[in-house]
């Protein structure tokens, strides 16, 4: 690789001639501060945070977007590179709803961050607010506050460019300038697929996940309420990071004590319904493959992904798979099978699910997701929700003893525990599906061609003779792409996954945030979290749902088999269209 | 309000517009330029509709149209009148003109009267600094204006049909 | 061509137009009828004159008769006093036009406005019908551009610019030959040659004159410019507040490739080059030339990072070479006139002419073209003719809103980049 010489704040380095200002200055250990800048989606020098002296050029210079030159002098901290940045900050605080200690990002926010780093003695500009906020909570799943806005344009391009929606854009100009969907419409409306991408990057509080702590607080709290937590496979992959530790620690045992010390009733996981989505999505797919059924089937986890298909796809809605998402089978299981077991009124039970989603949020309201009037889940809360009910508590998680699930829906195979990562639906649905075909118990079952971060897979699989063409996508923006060659018939499939989250759920929109300083390090969170979960399923003895004893009990006791007239009441679901920006018709 | 004619004929200008001149650099200003003088302004159902054309967001449009001042969501009056507050008509004193025309019409700035039959704006400079200062009434330019002289030319425009 | 004994220009510039100077011509061609002159006397619609504080304006030539402020009531009594009878209507000349000590006329060049002025932007401002192709290719237009094509190489046309010190007109003062090679040196299958006619700070009107009074001008340029960087297809990015600039492009195109000097083999040379219009929407920043390419691309006008320069990767990410309208409107006259000619006028630094727009309270408000190295005061008493009604001077703004307020003891600011 080429590289080139650079004076940095008088001592030389020699860095690749593609780096920027930026890369130079972090290489050597500089922490240039920056706020827009996200390596890669949002590359628009605009905030002027990262500005920088560069001999010989008149103004500064925003180092995140500026290249290097052989010979180049730069200084990042003199007096002008400073009092610029002081001046910078000062300004997007004069705009910024400052209510620190009352927020949900309090101790979590970039901006605070930066104002800590440069110890402000006051805000001297006048707080100039020409429009009036605009808080948007009518959503189920993400609130939108643009008084804390500091229009970095880092949703906005997040949404364009990883989840393919263009959904938030910047509105209006000058002072008017804010940041939402078109017409401001609520984002019920607005085409958006609730993946939270834009919750994850923004850098203060302007988009959230619609809050649940206090919801479940109060049913724990209730005397008279069963309360009963799942938990998906992608939290235990990041809670840890909440408190402190590295991204790629797993942590299933300390969150499961954790989680009981909150004084639940019931700690489950998810993942054990990850494998009955396996039994019934599974046998769904052969049932159409031998059947002449709608292909390709598309897996139907993701609510992000369905609501992709109703919003813009609703031609391929008989594609889906019917079953409904992990948790919310779980959600019916408990309030039947369970609640018959251990003689509860499914009335008292309050099933809350811990998800590394921003979108459960709002596929727990659909009206389709209840057996007898009874919701199958009451409560979704994000990674970083039950972080927060953890630290409220006190509980002390990096110290704790690691536990196990609770019985009887506590088992879970490794084929349920890699849902969490891209690809891992495909792969567990394949080892269920290649042993049924071939009547065999298989040893071949990691499907490698399926996992890692490529924004598109595809395979080719002799699965017990039958030739099976399968593709993967996740986030939005792929998703696109591949759903358009699929609708044109340039590609053509029997089975196809799709997540609406970049990485998949490992990366969902209710994961703990990363901040724009690792992620512009090139790290790369999805693959560590990712990890977490293909070395649990490693560990595990048994790998495939279908051997999964707790589950086949289910079926034995109660369910009959997979896709029975039972298993259709409570396990399965329908999908309708959903126009984008709903206009009466004239 | 100024009546919004969103019926198929139009729809279908716009398609023309569209199809005439389709091309990788079109890009969507002159799209835009068409519906608004299509449409008079660029409604919902206006940015839906060449949203699905162009393949691209709802959203991408919003903010294209809310960034640029001649372009307008909703419906403008009959006749829209621009005062030019550039600064040679400013010191010239259109702040008064402008005044004057509020109190005539009894409307704020980015306001139609009730009737739809004017829009007041305030424009950036017109470039006719020599006539400073300078009102345009659709594309009318009066030039050199005294406050006193806005109710006659409103009247104008009230006779007209 | 017909031979005619007199011309009546009327100024069609955006000031003009909108005090009934349309109206005026009718009315004029109306009664030359009527007294059947028509066969002797040519009424020819103009771009702005430039004195803008006088209009509507009202040209006789062969005598240069200088008529101000003239009425739509008044175009009978020139018809008949001026153009049947020979006698001057003295109560309708410019105040200056006429010496009250000899009651001799003077001609429209002889007055101060005009005479302490230098043109070379606004050269066929207020000479020329706009309109019509011939009378641009009658003073001299065209012939740079056929210059170029049949006798320079694109490395002589870029090093005739470079040596005739011409520098940005649009603000920046960046080396206009320079940026010409810079985009040159660029290879792509396709580049550009875009306008920037966004002209937006308040007060200013050069743009629109140059663009209203010679469009062709500014098509020749950008077609030699194509040429020069090795660019198929050109841009102007003009105001939607200019309408009456965007119609004479307009027409001026159509003439062009009617003509054979736009399109597909440009005389005969095998040189094709393009030219569309893009209008603006009313934001301000689009001036700027990243976020003018971002508006051009259709999207907001946010400015883009630098570098790449547009030189680099500008207009659909492709080379693209922008220059502001009165640069190009210089460019004619240098490959005509020779870079030593150009390079002669002005100051060390600064090159050539520039031109102003003259605004506020002062008494000649409109348009002027003067050296580079004229000081301020020259330029607002000298041909401004200073504050109305005897008030005292306070302070010139100069270069838009990011310009500086500049009080009575700069006055003698030569002017310079």
């Amino acid at each position: 690789m080429n590289t080139v010489k650079i004076t940095i704040n008088n001592r030389e380095y020699e860095v690749p001639s593609n780096y920027t200002i930026l890369d130079a200055c972090r290489a050597a250990q500089i922490d240039v501060p920056t706020l827009c800048f996200l390596k890669d989606i949002n590359e628009t020098g605009a905030c002027r945070m990262c500005v920088v002296e560069v001999e010989g050029t008149r103004n500064l210079q925003a180092s995140c977007v500026t290249p290097v030159r052989n010979g180049m002098v730069v200084k990042t901290n003199t007096t002008r590179v400073i009092n610029s940045q002081k001046t910078t900050l000062e300004l997007l605080l004069a705009n910024h709803n400052i209510e620190c200690l009352v927020c949900n990002r309090n101790g979590q926010c970039e901006l605070q961050d930066l104002a800590e780093r440069f110890q402000l003695k006051d805000i001297y500009f006048e707080n100039y607010k020409k429009r009036e906020p605009i808080y948007d909570d009518a959503s189920v799943s993400i609130v939108r506050d643009t008084s804390k806005c500091v229009l970095c344009g880092r949703c906005v391009s997040v949404c364009k460019k990883q989840a393919g929606m263009s959904v938030l854009t910047f509105i209006d100009r000058g002072f008017e300038t804010h940041v939402g969907p078109a017409f401001d419409e609520k984002m019920e409306y607005a085409g958006c697929i609730y993946c939270g991408q834009c919750i994850n990057v923004c850098p203060v509080d302007a988009l959230k996940e619609k809050p649940h702590i206090e919801l479940v607080w109060e049913a724990i709290n209730d005397p008279k309420k069963h309360v009963v937590f799942q938990t998906a496979p992608a939290v235990r992959a990041a809670i840890a990071e909440e408190f402190g530790k590295e991204i790629g620690t797993g942590a299933t045992g300390k969150m499961v004590a954790a989680i009981k010390r909150l004084g639940v009733n019931k700690v489950f996981d998810t993942n054990f319904a990850a494998d009955l989505t396996i039994m019934e999505e599974g046998f769904e797919l052969i049932d159409r493959l031998q059947n002449g059924g709608k292909l390709p089937m598309f897996t139907s986890c993701s609510p992000g992904w369905i609501r992709i298909i109703e919003q813009y796809y609703p031609e391929f809605i008989p594609n889906l798979s019917t079953c409904k998402s992990p948790h919310q089978m779980f959600g019916a299981i408990i309030k039947s099978y369970y609640a018959k077991k251990m003689n509860i009124d499914p009335k008292d039970i309050f099933v809350v699910s811990v998800m590394p989603c921003s979108c459960k949020k709002s596929e727990m309201h659909r009206p389709e997701m209840a057996v007898n009037g009874n919701r199958d889940v009451d409560a979704v809360l994000t990674t970083r929700e039950v972080a927060k009910m953890i630290k409220q508590a006190g509980i002390d998680f990096n110290n704790l003893p690691d536990e196990d699930f609770d019985h009887p829906l506590g088992e879970y195979s490794g084929a349920g525990v890699i849902f969490g990562a891209t690809g891992g639906v495909m792969e567990a649905a394949l080892r269920t599906v290649a042993d049924v075909l071939s009547n065999q118990d298989l040893k071949e079952i990691d499907y490698n061609v399926v996992r890692g971060t490529e924004g598109i897979k595809e395979a080719e699989l002799d699965i017990a003779g039958h030739k099976i063409r399968v593709a993967v996508a996740h986030g939005g923006a792929n998703a696109k792409k591949l759903m358009d060659m699929i609708k044109s018939g340039e590609k053509e499939y029997h089975f196809v996954e799709i997540m609406g989250c970049n990485g998949g759920c490992v990366n969902g929109g209710g994961q703990p945030y990363v901040n724009a300083k690792t992620r512009n390090s090139g790290l790369d969170h999805r693959k560590l979290r990712a990890q977490v979960l293909y070395n649990e399923d490693k560990s595990k003895t048994v790998r495939k749902s279908h051997l999964n004893k707790d589950v086949m009990k289910l079926y034995d006791e109660f369910l009959g088999k997979p896709n029975s007239h039972l298993a259709h009441e409570l396990l399965h679901t329908h999908y309708h269209q959903r126009e984008i920006f709903p206009t009466q018709e004239n | 309000m100024a009546k919004l004619d969103l019926s198929k004929e139009n729809f279908a200008k716009l398609q023309n517009f569209i199809d005439e001149n389709r091309s990788e650099t079109m890009g969507l200003m002159p799209v835009l330029h068409a519906a608004q003088e299509i449409f008079g302004c660029i409604p919902l159902e206006v940015q839906k509709y060449i949203a699905k054309e162009l393949s691209i967001s709802v959203a991408d449009i919003y903010g294209v149209v809310t960034f640029y001042s001649r372009f307008s969501t909703e419906p403008v009056g009959d006749n829209l009148i621009g005062v030019c507050l550039g600064t040679a008509c400013y010191v010239k004193g259109s702040q008064a003109i402008l005044d004057r025309f509020k109190k005539e019409l009894g409307i704020d700035v980015e306001q139609t009267t009730e009737d739809g039959k004017f829009t007041l704006t305030a424009t950036r400079c017109l470039g006719a600094c020599g006539l400073a200062p300078v009102v345009t009434i659709n594309n009318d330019v009066y030039g050199k204006l005294v406050p006193n002289e806005v109710p006659k030319i409103l009247a104008k425009y009230q006779k007209e049909e | 061509m017909r031979l005619y004994r007199s011309h009546v220009l009327i100024c069609g510039g955006t000031g003009c137009t909108s005090s009934r100077s349309n109206e005026i011509k009718q009315e004029m061609e109306k009664y030359i009828t009527e007294f059947g002159l028509e066969n002797e006397v040519q009424v020819v619609m103009t771009g702005c004159f430039g004195l803008c504080e006088a209009g509507p304006i009202v040209i006789v030539y062969p005598e240069g008769t200088f008529y101000s402020r003239v009425k739509v009531e008044d175009a009978k009594r020139i018809v008949e006093e001026h153009l049947l009878k020979g006698r001057i209507v003295k109560d309708l000349l410019y105040y200056e036009a006429i010496t009250e000590v000899s009651d001799t006329v003077k001609a429209v060049n002889e007055v101060e406005f005009y005479a302490k002025q230098m043109r070379i932007a606004l050269k066929n401002c207020g000479v020329i019908d706009p309109e019509s192709i011939d009378e641009y290719i009658a003073v001299d237009g065209y012939k740079a551009l056929a210059k170029v094509l049949t006798e320079m190489t694109p490395e002589q046309v870029i090093e005739e610019i470079t040596k005739s010190r011409l520098r940005g007109r649009g603000g920046a003062g960046f080396p206009t030959g320079k940026k010409w090679a810079f985009a040159a040196s660029y290879q792509a299958n396709q580049k550009y040659v875009a306008c920037n006619a966004d002209e937006g700070d308040p007060g200013a009107f050069m743009d629109r004159s140059i663009l209203e009074g010679t469009p062709h001008s500014v098509l020749e340029a950008m077609t030699i410019a194509g040429y020069a960087i090795g660019a198929s297809k050109g841009y102007i990015y003009v105001r939607a507040e200019y309408p009456i600039a965007v119609k004479r492009l307009n027409i001026a195109i159509k003439q062009a490739r009617e003509y054979g000097l736009l399109g597909e083999n440009i005389l005969g040379t095998g040189f094709n080059f393009d030219i569309e219009i893009r209008l603006g929407a009313g934001a301000f920043v689009c001036g700027e030339e990243t976020a003018l390419i971002e508006s051009i691309e259709g999207k907001r006008g946010m400015p883009r990072v630098r570098p790449p320069f547009p030189a680099e990767k500008g207009i659909w990410g492709k080379p693209t070479l922008l220059n502001n309208v009165e640069t190009y409107a210089n460019i004619p006259a240098i490959i005509n006139n020779g870079a030593e000619w150009f390079a002669s006028i002005g100051t060390e630094d600064s090159k050539g002419t520039k031109v102003f727009a003259l605004g506020g309270k002062i008494k000649n408000t409109g348009l002027v073209e003067v050296p580079m190295g004229t000081t301020l005061r020259e330029v607002i008493y000298g041909i401004g003719g200073g504050c109305p009604n005897g008030k005292k001077f306070k302070a010139v703004q100069t270069g838009g809103p990011s310009g500086g307020c500049l009080p009575e003891k700069y006055l003698d600011t030569p002017i310079s980049y």
